[in-house]
């Protein structure tokens, strides 16, 4: 089993996430499409948590998630249609996030092997500029994370020396 | 890097025959020839790829006029995956909190 993350680029307007989990797939196509088991992982960057979280799963059907923000209540919301339906080994819906023009499709493949469920999400931009903007909002979040870990480095210090 | 330089590193990283010569020059520097060889694609084709990586700033090119050996730019290709490492640590972190919440649901049912 390989719990590491692994992101390649297949083409230019493309995105793919492999990784595998210790649990069937249906539980893992449910923690994917179910709201109550969405908000305990989905939480956005670190600070934000899943304010809202409707899912009609569908073909047509929309989702919707708000993710707000601890310090400021600042809103950002990720909206999308389902596209195809094939529980539990894969679902497809596109995806918008408000404030940011153009649309993605995210395809989520789950192939279950002995106890093991292999996880496949595959990002379809609209271009390749779209793509690496995602990108690079990720590296913001990773970035925040490093702060985060830095400050909080930082008190215990502080602690230690008083 | 600036931004326009980062879409090109990303095109040059979509190509897989340009991420094996990437891979090939991370063991040292080599020829087009040398590059050809284990393709199986022609020569033109390969300085292509390398015309690309180059202009991306991912490798750069020896001087002697004949041979020109390509070699890997250290400095870009780290910064590229730097960002792709930073996306990659996002799911990472997500993706622990899955594992946590598929356990629990686990010991309920």
């Amino acid at each position: 089993m390989n719990k590491t993350v692994s992101v390649t680029t297949p083409s230019d307007r493309e995105m793919q996430i492999t990784r595998d989990f210790d649990a069937p797939a249906q539980l893992v196509f449910d923690c994917h499409t179910k709201p109550e088991l969405m908000r305990k992982w989905m939480m956005g960057p670190p600070g934000w948590s899943l304010a809202v979280c409707e899912v009609d799963l569908t073909i047509g059907g929309a989702f919707c998630c708000i993710y707000r923000s601890d310090a400021d209540q600042q809103e950002f919301g990720v909206r999308g249609e389902f596209r195809e339906i094939d529980a539990p080994v894969r679902v497809s819906h596109t995806e918008r996030m408000d404030g940011i023009p153009g649309e993605s499709l995210e395809t989520l493949n789950l192939r279950e092997s002995g106890a093991i469920t292999t996880l496949t999400t595959t990002m379809l931009y609209s271009s390749r500029e779209v793509r690496d903007e995602a990108l690079q909002s990720g590296m913001a979040d990773g970035m925040s994370e490093c702060f985060e870990r830095l400050e909080q480095l930082m008190s215990e210090t502080e602690k230690v020396a008083s | 890097m600036l931004d326009a330089q980062l879409d090109a590193a990303f095109f040059a990283l979509a190509d897989p025959t340009r991420r094996a010569i990437l891979t090939r020059l991370a063991l040292g520097e080599a020829t087009v020839g040398e590059l050809t060889e284990p393709s199986g694609l022609t020569q033109p084709a390969i300085s292509r790829h390398l015309k690309v990586l180059e202009k991306a700033g991912l490798i750069r090119r020896g001087r002697n006029a004949q041979q020109r050996p390509a070699r890997l730019e250290e400095q870009s290709m780290s910064e590229v995956l730097t960002w792709i490492e930073l996306y990659r640590k996002q799911w990472e972190r997500a993706y622990d909190r899955l594992d946590a919440v598929l356990a629990e649901e686990r010991k309920l049912t």
